[in-house]
């Protein structure tokens, strides 16, 4: 075979039609063209969309459940706590389930089988068939493996003392939000902000590698509340009994420690159970220590004292003419339950004389009188953080006729929270300073307030209110073995369409020991019917028996040997106690 | 030149092995924690659970009422009670 260097190929001397090498770099040049300008699409104008589309075959988005924090009570025990548990959930679209396995899931999450297919056939994305199961039921749903049917972490709310508490602790809704008491108020600081991973999933589910940086869930923070659960307990209990005995409407209580102005309890009947809200109805909601707001009747008349005595027109001692327990004003009648002639100041406290009551409030100017009320908190809401709280009603004292202060003396006309009535005993059991109540535990050394009254008129007032419970006063019953005690009652027709009816709000309200305060105890009764209404009947020994217990489980010191109880000195036997 | 090519190649293929070596390692650490952390939250849950059962038996209520019924006791009466006076100074 001859053969040719290239130069001298024969083939090259062949001439060519020009166009023929032009076809052949113009097809070549429009490939290269598209080539370039399907990568510039791709990789440039297109690429997030592509990245994420690719991304999303693997790598996941895993939310991470944050806990709801626990609401305990004053020593850490649990009022409200969350558990996990799961929700069922359904892909309508994916979940294509033959007659055999909606029965079968039916069976498992107990539920009746219409209820499934209706869910089923609602055209939603997305569906719940069943919230809150238990986690074994759960397992038994994922054991059924049926295609689109999934379960869901959520968390559901306990409360392990269910109705003792319920007025105060409130509860959330299906949502993990709050909807009533320190649920509501502090849901800011209870509620956790969920967290989230991106993995990377393998074709059997389970994760292989983070993708991201993990952002952590934030878990609800867990609060103390003031609360002593002993003493709502006792509280409950006490409560309940007396609104059964009386066969009251309603009945509430609050317990505050005197030291440092915290909530110890806070009881309303009727309840509610918040673990079973089924039927609830407006009744029980209702929170008659700081929502509602009554008329206090003669638990105010204690301020009038102080005001009077303050102002040095009088004396413990002075006597005031209550003209047999009737005195006529603008047209009106002031009444008193038992007719009497003339009263110290003292005595108009122990027999507890409208007429008296409002012979002093008469001395003085509206103005002086409206001041009073203001500094002690009624008419504007406490702000303590509670959601709803009532302010009362105190009208502005350039509307006030004669009569109307003569009747605000002895607290009509005047309408009052029960917390804000406790809180107004506190000043009188702290040597006349006000301070703000706390719904949670102080653990601050305890703040000083306002100086209200000087300490020597509280102590005369509190001997006053120590009468109250002595033999000739209104309260014998509110009396406890073993300590000095200090309170007033209060018996008050209720309004009713602008009326006074012959219904009666009886109340009482005090503190003990007397001679160092350390709780005030306000109880408050809505229309006994059981044949007594006296605050010092209905009231006080509900009072008694919240008191001694919870001074007993305080381990508060007796200050009063009375003489049944045995005082028995500890002889000087030694104790080891380092043990 | 051949030489370097050739340890430069060995490098290569040996990182390449190393790469897919720990990786695999990786992922089963992955899964490991995984598993811890599942456990974790199962241990989280029961634990949860634990306290939920103590706050219900614990609740004063039901103590009250086995006190109550059960074991036959009852408030002391007034004249029952023996108050103890805090020695002085003898308490450290």
């Amino acid at each position: 075979m001859k053969s040719y260097t290239f130069n001298h190929n024969p083939l090259l001397s062949e001439r060519l039609p020009p166009w023929r090498a032009r076809f052949v770099v113009g097809v070549l040049l429009i490939g290269l063209v598209s080539l370039v300008g399907r990568a510039v699409y791709l990789q440039g104008v297109n690429r997030d969309f592509l990245q994420a589309k690719g991304e999303s075959r693997y790598a996941r988005t895993l939310t991470l459940t944050a806990t709801r924090g626990r609401v305990l009570d004053r020593h850490g025990e649990p009022l409200a706590m969350s558990t996990p548990v799961k929700s069922v959930t359904a892909i309508p679209d994916l979940a294509n389930l033959n007659a055999g396995q909606v029965a079968q899931l039916a069976k498992v999450l107990g539920m009746p089988l219409e209820d499934i297919n209706r869910k089923l056939a609602s055209g939603k994305d997305f569906v719940y068939l069943k919230r809150e199961v238990p986690p074994d039921v759960a397992a038994q749903v994922a054991a059924l493996k049926l295609e689109g049917i999934h379960s869901e972490d959520t968390y559901r709310r306990y409360y392990p003392v269910g109705e003792v508490a319920s007025h105060m602790v409130g509860f959330t809704n299906i949502d993990d939000r709050g909807q009533e008491g320190v649920e509501l108020a502090l849901e800011q600081r209870l509620a956790g902000k969920n967290g989230s991973r991106r993995v990377i999933k393998d074709l059997y589910g389970s994760v292989v590698e983070d993708v991201e940086s993990i952002r952590r869930p934030r878990n609800g923070e867990d609060i103390n509340l003031s609360i002593d659960a002993k003493v709502q307990y006792l509280a409950y209990s006490a409560l309940k009994q007396a609104v059964q005995v009386n066969k009251a409407k309603a009945g509430a209580v609050v317990v505050l420690d005197v030291r440092t102005g915290e909530v110890l309890a806070l009881v309303n009947n009727p309840t509610y159970n918040p673990n079973n809200r089924g039927k609830l109805s407006g009744e029980q909601l209702r929170n008659r220590v700081l929502t509602d707001t009554y008329e206090p009747g003669s638990t105010m008349k204690p301020f009038i004292a102080a005001m009077a005595l303050e102002s040095n027109k009088f004396k413990p001692g002075s006597l005031i003419d209550t003209q047999g327990g009737r005195m006529t004003l603008d047209g009106a009648t002031i009444n008193d339950s038992h007719a009497h002639g003339a009263l110290t100041v003292a005595e108009v406290i122990e027999k507890s004389s409208n007429v008296g009551a409002a012979k002093m409030a008469l001395t003085f100017p509206p103005e002086h009188m409206w001041k009073l009320f203001d500094n002690l908190g009624f008419g504007r809401p406490l702000q303590i953080g509670f959601p709803g709280e009532a302010g009362g009603r105190l009208r502005a004292w350039k509307t006030w006729r004669p009569i109307e202060q003569a009747t605000m003396s002895y607290g009509h006309g005047i309408s009052v929270t029960l917390m804000q009535m406790a809180q107004a005993y506190m000043v009188l059991a702290r040597q006349g300073e006000m301070v703000p109540l706390s719904l949670t535990r102080v653990d601050a050394a305890p703040m000083h307030g306002q100086q209200i009254f000087s300490p020597e008129v509280t102590q005369q007032v509190r001997s006053m209110l120590e009468l109250v419970v002595s033999d000739g006063g209104t309260a014998p019953q509110a009396r406890i073995p073993g300590y000095r005690v200090a309170g007033k009652t209060g018996t008050a027709h209720k309004l009713e369409g602008g009326r006074y009816v012959n219904k009666y709000v009886s109340s009482f309200i005090g503190f003990a020991p007397a001679s160092d305060p350390r709780l005030v105890v306000a109880v408050m009764i809505d229309e006994a019917s059981g044949g007594q209404y006296y605050g010092g009947t209905v009231a006080a020994p509900v009072f008694a028996q919240i008191m001694s217990g919870s001074l007993r489980a305080l381990g508060v010191r007796p200050d009063a040997p009375l003489v049944p109880t045995q005082i028995a000195r500890q002889t000087a036997v030694p104790v080891k106690e380092d043990m | 030149m051949i030489r370097i090519s050739a340890i430069l190649v060995v490098l290569v293929v040996a990182s390449a092995l190393a790469v897919v070596n720990l990786t695999h390692r990786s992922r089963g650490l992955v899964k490991a924690q995984e598993r811890e952390q599942a456990r974790s939250r199962a241990l989280e849950a029961e634990w949860t659970q634990l306290q939920l059962e103590n706050g219900t038996w614990a609740a004063p209520a039901r103590v009250e009422k086995i006190a109550r019924e059960r074991l036959g006791m009852n408030q002391p009466a007034r004249d029952h009670l023996l108050s103890l006076e805090a020695s002085t100074g003898g308490a450290r």
